[in-house]
Formats: structure tokens, C-alpha cells, sequence
């Protein structure tokens, strides 16, 4: 016997398995995510860099703040020096949300896109901005 | 330990060839195979290119168009099977099935583990019908078809059971039977068999058993069995033969009626439907249960399996029933109704005595002798003396084809254990789905092919052993015509000391029939009161038993 | 000779990808091109298996009894290992597809003398559980399985819950940033396993082709390249969804600075998905076409039909009482012709 029907049921049911993503994306405009850096204060900063390059930042962002947040806490260390030697002060309130204070623009452009939860906000307060 | 063992010791190297298995020729040793079957045995049933030719000689007389003949005749089953197409596809070699073969176990040759059995053949079927072999060769696991592919196959599919053990372990029911079966039929088209197979083919095809015993002699070798009977128990029992009309047709293996200790098996059955008093009669025609035909192509199995229903349809019976017998029983069970059904002429089982149906086979209309014994016992129709049986300390062998190709367990079980009183079991590996094969299926059985055999029977053996040791164990119960033939040169050799029974011989014996006279002897003549002092019965082995 | 075959063609492979984006600059052609042929090739390919294996039927009702077949009412039948019916077959197939019912048997056959290698006369052969295969094979089918399902946030712009609530399961212990997934550990174990016991036990040694040692090395080259560009050589990974989601939204995009490293990632995974079909990985369809597994032992009950069933001669009964009758009258035996 050749059992036709109930391969073919398989075979539709593995098609629309691999095919998922393809269906699940039909007739969706997927918007790039696109994270606004307008903010106040950087508008009036003269040289706008972050404390490291932009794509430095991109990848390796979440690794950083995690170093961070062991050096402050559990080694009590308040200065971090970037690769060109200039210091900054440890602290997301103060150098980070100080220019990038629209969390929704910014941070959550991605993080959402991604699915990428984050756990600052678990201690930190939310910038009002 | 028995002296005459010192020459027989087994010593089994499990180290690897240092070359692969596609560059170590095959080499035929003694003992191992069978004689090449015979050209009038060929003729005998149609079969192509009977020859006169020997596996010994360099030359095997190929058909010049060998090579083509091999190569269609695995298009064909490609297109036929779908288990030899995905079996050749499918297989990861992740190695689980290659210890699990009591050939591997008993000869630790390499190409008798399962996977590189099929592989045998699955380096062919790359080589010509897949382009990764077409293209990469050997790399890919391909090889060319030649004379020396030949030989390899037909060495090794004579030295396969087809006994689905490897199937239970492989992830994906891998069943190297099914592989060794294209297999075989792939070499028959080059008239390539055993003697031992095609002579039993060709017998019973004509004849109607394996044998090759005309009705006659099959009737008188019974009627030497009521002779026997007689003597046994002052009752004469008078059973009928190609009877039309009656209820019930008993299928038994032709075996059973005709070598030690299948006789008693068959004598058991006698004594059994006469105390009954059942409607039944013995057919001379389908005189064979066996089918030797399906160890050799489909066609010739379902040729010889033909004549069952044929002869159930002639004498007009209600239903079929069979007798002990294991690859009978796989052919029953998985391929008789789909060969030569519908058996609408027959009406679903139902047994006399008690009134149960027979749910299970209401297709087939033919039920197994052990489930029809459970029942009565079950129902309380049967006067059974255990005593009588207490001379033997009994296990059970699973056999290969009513475990793995139909799940008989608990009905033989529950039927000894009615009939006697001490019953041991295996180790569980070795029993039930797990079971050892007795290294002779499949027709295998022959004399000239000892060495393989006592060899592939070790690990059925090795567990006999063992509850012979921790138990005492004197008997080795079975359904099957086959174990009963093999059996006893594989414990003389490996367990000496352990008999070999069928199961519905035990019934005979603890069965208590209606005018018997006191039985001073088991069904073997031998004493049952001498046995039972012998063997030293004691109050805490009656605690132990079961 | 199979592992150095394979091992060169995963390098090749790699060094492929590296050189064809790093010097000849084809990223459309490694990040767009070759993704859309593996998929398709994927797709069809194994459509194209199952329909060839489903056009050969399955003459005999064939399965492997494992256990108490379906008998007198008061014989316990084992329904799952011995289905006679529809119901029973589901049940048996879902333990074998999703928990490996038939490795879990796996024994291990150990002869009890000085020597392993050899058996003598007085061995005595031990048969003992053996998990190992049975546990690897597990464990690293299903962390593939979650591993492919978390990468569905590639491809899904509002990742469904199911995924997330997954991807939160697997990254569950918190371990650094961005967090530690049990999978990955578990999947370089695993065909790492896989791997070594495949060279050091000799029956599996002595039966491996190159088409066994390759698809383990390229599932470890994707594994290892993952880990990397997840761990250490970290890209952006919303330039990998911009490509991504381009892809499956037929708006291919490719953005620009995005790592090399994941280039050969996703080489890698396509030529997997490429060579999938085509070779002994399509046991992932074939495990459910197996007649052993997945027929009712119900041949005695129903009628099996085989399609090409034919007609055969046989020597019927009228030749056989031709040949035999005077014997068969001097015997008593009945005849039909007087």
C-alpha cells in the first residue's frame, strides 16, 4: 500500500514548518529599526562621538555596560579610560541616558526589533525624558 | 564439563581487519556455508539458470548477462519495496544494531554486523543508482558489481538469519531481513541458492512438505506416532486425513511429524484434539507449515503458501489451525492473507470447546495452536497433572519470527506454567523481542554448515547456560520446527545435558486423558518415577519456582 | 581517510565564504544568492525524497513486534510496542521520533574475561544498558531543534511568544552578556561526543564513510562559528535581521560592515541545508516512513492489500492427486477421483 494521502499531509505540514517565516512575513512592511540620537544634548555637543566608535558600540554595547556594572559595584572603580585614553565616568545615569535620554528613540528601537530584553531598568529608573 | 568440548573451543577474535571491509576479500571458510543448490531442484520449480555448480570452484557459471540480471532485478524491488528503497537510504551507521547479531557475537567477523550486511549491498546500490556514488565512488561508499560482490553476497546472506534483532535496536527499524530477503532473491535469479533450501523448495512443492514425504508415508509416519500413543496411554486414537467436511484443518510444520524431538511435539497435538474431541483433519496435500519459499524469493514463498488455503477451500473447513512453528508463523501473520486471501470461503475462528472467538486473526481465519491451548486452560477444560512434568526444569526460547514478527509471549508462558511446575527465564536481554536466534532460521539448518551455526547459536546458548547453572535448567521449551531440529546438536555442544521440547509436548504430558491408563513414562519413555527421584526435588525449589 | 576528506571539505567550505566575501566582495552572492538556493533546494529536496520513496508501496504488513501482540481478552497486549491499531502506531512513532524509543534499548554485549578482545570457550557474554549513544543522539537533536527555533527572532518581526518564552528557557542561567544559551554548550558537546566515539569504537570506526564524519563537522563548524560571533567576534545583530528579514520578506538588503565571520555562518548553514536532502540526513523524513515502524500488527485481523500482487503458478491439488492416487487409495486417504 502506498499510504499516499498521509505522506502528502507530511509533506504540506513540512512545507508550511520551513516555509513559516516566508508566510509569517507576507505583506508586512518591515521598517529598519532606526534609533534617534537627536537629543538635546547632543545637539549642542560640538564632536558627536560616543565614548567609543559607533560600530564598537553597536556590537559589543550590552558587554560593555556589563563590565561596567561589575567594575562599579563589585570593585568599586568609577573611571573608565576608552581606547584613546580619555576618561569617563562609569555611571548610565550620568554618561550614558546624559545624552542618549530618549530610551524609547534609542534604546528600544532595537531592542525591540530584536526581541532582545534588557535588565537596567530592573535597579535604574527610567530617564523621564 | 564434558571432555569431548577441548577440541571445540571458540575463540573468537573481535579485532578489526586493518584493511576496510571493501578490500578484504572474502574468504569461504569451512563450515560456514552451505552446498550450491542443484539444478534439478531449480528446474524443479522454474527457477533461472539451474547449473551444476559449487561454491568451492573459482568459477561459478555466471549467465554471461549476470551483471544486467542483478542490476534490474534491484531496479525492480526498488520500485516494489519501499523498505529496500529507504533501508538502502536511510541507514546513519550509527553502529547501535552491530553488536546486536549472534553471528557478529558468535564469529566477531566484521561484515556479519548488520549495518555492514546491508552495506554489502547498499555500496552497490550507490555505485549504480545514487549520482554521490556515481560520482565520488568509494568515497562516497560505492563500489563496482563483480564476481567476487557475488560471492561476498551469497556467503553472507546464507549467514543471516533474518531473525530482526538488529530491527528492534535500529532507530530508524532498519531490518536487515528484509535486505538479506532482495538479497537472496537477487542471487536466485543467478541460480544462486543452497542445496539445503531449494531441495525443500522443490520437495515441497510436489509433494507438499519439506520432506518430500508422499501422503502415504506421511500418513504412516503419523499412524507410527498413534503407535506410540497407544502404548503410552491404552488409547487409540484415529485421526483423519484430506477429510472433507470437517470443522477445523491443522496446519503443522511437516518436522514435527518426522525427526526427533518435533515427534513429540506432534504426538502432543494428537493427544490433545483427541481429548477434545475436535472436528479436525490432517491434509497430505498442505502438508507443510514451513515455507522454505520465502527463504528464497516472495513468489516462491507465496507458491508454496498457496496451497493452505486452497486445500482449506477444497475440504470446505470453518478455519485453520496451525501448529508450533516460527517463521510459519511470521508468513501467517504478515504475509498469507495479503499473498493469497481473501480466505472469504472460511468463517472467523471460533473454538469449539469453549465458545471464544478468535478476534485476532479474523481475517487470516488461523489461529496459533499456543493461543487455542491458552484458551482451553484458561476455560478450565483441560485435566492437567504438573507432577508429570517434574522432571524437567524448563525455560523458554523466544524464537525469533513469532517474537519480532507477531508478539506471541505471554500464550506459551501461561500454557507451561500450567503444565509445569518448575519454569525458568533467560536473562531478559536475551528473551522476548530480545531474543537470540537458535543460529540456524532461515535455512540455515544444514549439517556441512555446523561450524556456523554452533557459532551463531552461542549467544542462545551462553543464556542457557546460565539458568542451566543458577537453576538447574534440563529443558529447552520452544514453538518453533526449527528450533526443535536445531537445537539439540547446539546444546549437546554448548550445554550439554539441556533437552530440547516443543510446547504442546509438555501439555501431552501433564494432560490427563479420558481412559488412560497409568503412565508410567513421559511421552521419551522415560520413567517418571526414576526422573523425579533423580533430580532431587526439594521443598525450596518448589518455593523458587516461578 | 574519511575524517581527512571531510575535515578538508569543511575548510574549503569555510575558506570559500572567507575569500569570496573578504577579496571578491560578494556578499549579495554568499548573504542573498546562496541562502535562497539552499532553502529551495531544502524544500524541494526533500519533497523530492519522500515522493520517490512513496512511489514504491509497501506490499507487506511488516512491523517489528516489540512487544505482547493482541490476543485473547485476558492477555495483557503491549500497545505501544506491539500497535494493532491506528491509535497504538501514533503512540509507538511518537516515542521513536521524539524520544528515540529503539536507541534506548541500545545494550552493550561485554565478554567477561581477561582479554575483551577475544572470547574463549568458559566466556561468558554480559549484556548490560548502554545510554550513551542514546543520551548524545537526544540531547543533540533536540538542542538543534531549539537552536533552529531561536533563530526564528532572525526571522519573525514581532518575535511570537512561544520563541521568546523558549530563547528565555535556554538562556535561563543569566551567565554573562548576551547571556549563555545551555544549548550551545550542549551541541558542542554532544557532536563532539558523536565525533570521538565514532573514531575510538572500532565496529563504528570500521563502518564510517566520509558522508559520516563530514555533516558532524559541519554541524560543529556552524556550532563553533556561532558561538564565536555570538561570544567573542560579536557582529551586529540587527544588521544580521536587516539581511535576514530581507530574505524572507523576497526585499533583499544587504547591510553594510557586517562580519565575515558571518558570512561563513551562514555558508555553512546553507550548505547543510543543501546537502540535507541528498544524504544520510534525510532519516529526518525517512524515520517516519519505516514499514517496521509504523504499520499496525493487524495483518491477521484486516485484510493487507499489496498493489502489485500477481497471480502465481502453483501445483494444485488435481496434479498432486494425479501424480499420487493409487497411493494415496491403498493408504485410506480420500481422493476425489474415484
Amino acid at each position: 500500500m502506498y499510504n499516499g494521502s498521509k505522506i502528502i499531509v507530511g509533506l504540506i505540514v513540512f512545507a508550511g514548518i520551513v516555509t513559516f517565516p516566508f508566510i509569517y512575513n507576507l505583506g508586512k512592511v518591515n521598517a529598519k529599526p532606526e534609533p534617534k540620537i537627536d537629543t538635546p544634548v547632543i545637539q549642542q555637543l560640538k564632536e558627536k562621538n560616543c565614548i567609543e566608535s559607533k560600530e564598537f558600540m553597536k556590537a559589543n554595547h550590552m558587554q560593555l555596560l556589563n563590565k561596567w556594572r561589575d567594575m562599579v559595584v563589585r570593585n568599586g572603580k568609577r573611571v573608565y579610560v576608552n581606547s584613546k585614553g580619555e576618561k569617563y565616568e562609569i555611571s548610565l545615569q550620568n554618561t550614558c541616558l546624559k545624552c542618549h535620554s530618549n530610551k524609547k528613540e534609542f534604546c528600544d528601537e532595537c531592542h525591540n526589533y530584536m526581541s532582545v530584553k534588557t535588565h537596567c531598568w530592573n535597579c535604574h529608573l527610567e530617564s523621564k525624558g | 564439563m564434558d571432555t569431548k568440548r577441548a577440541d571445540k573451543t571458540l575463540n573468537i577474535d573481535y579485532r578489526f581487519p586493518k584493511t576496510g571491509w571493501m578490500d578484504t576479500p572474502v574468504e569461504f571458510k569451512q563450515g560456514m556455508f552451505c552446498h550450491g543448490s542443484k539444478p534439478k531442484d531449480l528446474e524443479a520449480v522454474g527457477f533461472p539458470n539451474p547449473r551444476e555448480w559449487s561454491s568451492k570452484d573459482k568459477d561459478w557459471k555466471l549467465p554471461a548477462n549476470w551483471k544486467e540480471i542483478v542490476l534490474n532485478g534491484m531496479k525492480e524491488r526498488l520500485d516494489k519495496y519501499r523498505s529496500f528503497k529507504l533501508f538502502m537510504d536511510i541507514c546513519v551507521r550509527c553502529g547501535a544494531c552491530a553488536d546486536k547479531c549472534h553471528f557478529y557475537i558468535g564469529t566477531g567477523d566484521p561484515k556479519n554486523m548488520p549495518v555492514l550486511r546491508a552495506e554489502l549491498l547498499r555500496s552497490v546500490y550507490r555505485r549504480y543508482f545514487t549520482l554521490s556514488g556515481k560520482l565520488f565512488g568509494k568515497t562516497a561508499g560505492a563500489r563496482e558489481l563483480t564476481e567476487d560482490v557475488i560471492k561476498e553476497w551469497w556467503y553472507y546472506f546464507y549467514q543471516c538469519t533474518e531473525c530482526r534483532r538488529c530491527s528492534v535496536f535500529c532507530p530508524y527499524g532498519i531490518d536487515t531481513a528484509e535486505i538479506t530477503m532482495i538479497g537472496r532473491e537477487l542471487l536466485n535469479l543467478l541460480g544462486l541458492n543452497t542445496n539445503w533450501i531449494a531441495g525443500p523448495v522443490a520437495n515441497c512443492y510436489k509433494r507438499g512438505n519439506h520432506l518430500g514425504l508422499e501422503p502415504h508415508t506421511y500418513k504412516s509416519q503419523i499412524e507410527f506416532l498413534l503407535d506410540e500413543i497407544d502404548t503410552l496411554t491404552g488409547i487409540k486414537i484415529e485421526p483423519t486425513f484430506n477429510r472433507k467436511g470437517a470443522e477445523i484443518i491443522f496446519i503443522a510444520p511437516s518436522g514435527d511429524v518426522f525427526a526427533d524431538p518435533g515427534t513429540y511435539t506432534a504426538m502432543g497435538y494428537l493427544m490433545l484434539f483427541h481429548e477434545l474431541g475436535l472436528d479436525y483433519t490432517w491434509s497430505t496435500y498442505a502438508s507443510e507449515g514451513g515455507n522454505f519459499g520465502f527463504f528464497t524469493s516472495n513468489e516462491m514463498g507465496k507458491r508454496l503458501n498457496a496451497k493452505i488455503y486452497a486445500e482449506a477451500k477444497r475440504l470446505g473447513v470453518k478455519w485453520i489451525l496451525g501448529g508450533e512453528c516460527g517463521h510459519m508463523w511470521r508468513v501467517i501473520n504478515q504475509y498469507m492473507d495479503t499473498w493469497n486471501g481473501p480466505a472469504d470461503f472460511l468463517e472467523e475462528p471460533l473454538s469449539p470447546i469453549t465458545g471464544t472467538k478468535f478476534k485476532n486473526s479474523k481475517t487470516t481465519k488461523f489461529v496459533h495452536i499456543a493461543e487455542f491451548t491458552a484458551d482451553l486452560i484458561r476455560h478450565n477444560k483441560l485435566k492437567l497433572d504438573k507432577n508429570r512434568n517434574d522432571n524437567l526444569k524448563v525455560t523458554f526460547h523466544d524464537s525469533c519470527n513469532t517474537s519480532r514478527g507477531m508478539g506471541i509471549f505471554e500464550e506459551p508462558r501461561y500454557i507451561i506454567k500450567n503444565v509445569c511446575n518448575y519454569f525458568y527465564e533467560m536473562p531478559e536481554d536475551t528473551t522476548r523481542e530480545k531474543t537470540f536466534c537458535c543460529g540456524s532460521g532461515s535455512g540455515l539448518n544444514a549439517t556441512e554448515n555446523m561450524e556456523i551455526r554452533m557459532q551463531g547459536g552461542f549467544p542462545r546458548a551462553n543464556a542457557v547456560k546460565y539458568v542451566r547453572e543458577k537453576n538447574g535448567v534440563n529443558m529447552l521449551a520452544n514453538i518453533c520446527a526449527i528450533d526443535r531440529a536445531a537445537f539439540p546438536a547446539l546444546m549437546d555442544y554448548w550445554v550439554p545435558g539441556v533437552g530440547v521440547t516443543g510446547v504442546h509436548e509438555l501439555v501431552a504430558n501433564a494432560l490427563v486423558m479420558n481412559g488412560e491408563k497409568e503412565r508410567t513414562t513421559n511421552l521419551r519413555s522415560e520413567s517418571l518415577k526414576l526422573a523425579t527421584e533423580s533430580t532431587e526435588v526439594t521443598e525450596k525449589d518448589k518455593k523458587q519456582r516461578h | 581517510m574519511g575524517i581527512s576528506f571531510s575535515l578538508l571539505a569543511v575548510t574549503v567550505l569555510i575558506l570559500i565564504a572567507y575569500s569570496g566575501v573578504k577579496f571578491a566582495g560578494l556578499h549579495f552572492f554568499f548573504g542573498v544568492v546562496i541562502p535562497y538556493i539552499a532553502i529551495a533546494t531544502f524544500v524541494i529536496g526533500i519533497i523530492y525524497r519522500v515522493v520517490k520513496w512513496g512511489l514504491s508501496p509497501v506490499p507487506f504488513c511488516i512491523p517489528t513486534t516489540c512487544g505482547q501482540q493482541e490476543s485473547l481478552p485476558w492477555i495483557k497486549q503491549d500497545k505501544l510496542e506491539n500497535p494493532s491499531n491506528t491509535l497504538g502506531v501514533i503512540g509507538r512513532m511518537a516515542l521513536e521520533v521524539l524520544f528515540f524509543r529503539s536507541l534506548f534499548r541500545n545494550l552493550k554485549f561485554e565478554v567477561d574475561v581477561a582479554n575483551p578482545t577475544e572470547m574463549k570457550d568458559e566466556s561468558r557474554v554480559i549484556y548490560s544498558s548502554d545510554k550513551w549513544l542514546w543520551l548524545s543522539g537526544l540531547i543533540f537533536h533536540w538542542s538543534f531543534l531549539i537552536i533552529i527555533v531561536r533563530h526564528l527572532r532572525f526571522f519573525t518581526e514581532q518575535v511570537p511568544s512561544l520563541m521568546r518564552l523558549l530563547e528565555n528557557l535556554d538562556g535561563w542561567f543569566q551567565i554573562g552578556l548576551p547571556h549563555f544559551y545551555v544549548t550551545n554548550l550542549v551541541v558542542l558537546l554532544s557532536v563532539t561526543y558523536l565525533f570521538i566515539r565514532r573514531v575510538i569504537i572500532p565496529q563504528v570506526r570500521y563502518i564510517s564513510l566520509a558522508a559520516d564524519y563530514f555533516p558532524l563537522l559541519l554541524i560543529l563548524g556552524i556550532a563553533v562559528t556561532g558561538i564565536l560571533m555570538r561570544y567573542f567576534s560579536r557582529v551586529d545583530i540587527v544588521d544580521v535581521k536587516i539581511l535576514t528579514i530581507g530574505l524572507v520578506s523576497f526585499r533583499p538588503v544587504i547591510p553594510e560592515g557586517l562580519g565575515i565571520i558571518f558570512y561563513i555562518h551562514l555558508f555553512l548553514v546553507c550548505t547543510l541545508f543543501i546537502y540535507f536532502p541528498f544524504s544520510k540526513l534525510v532519516h529526518m523524513a525517512g524515520v517516519f516512513m519505516s514499514p517496521t515502524r509504523n504499520l499496525a500488527n493487524n495483518s491477521r485481523m484486516q485484510r493487507y492489500v499489496n498493489p502489485w500482487n500477481y497471480d502465481v503458478k502453483i501445483h494444485t491439488y488435481s496434479e498432486y492427486e494425479e501424480e499420487f492416487r493409487g497411493k494415496m487409495k491403498k493408504a485410506g486417504i480420500p481422493v476425489e477421483k474415484g
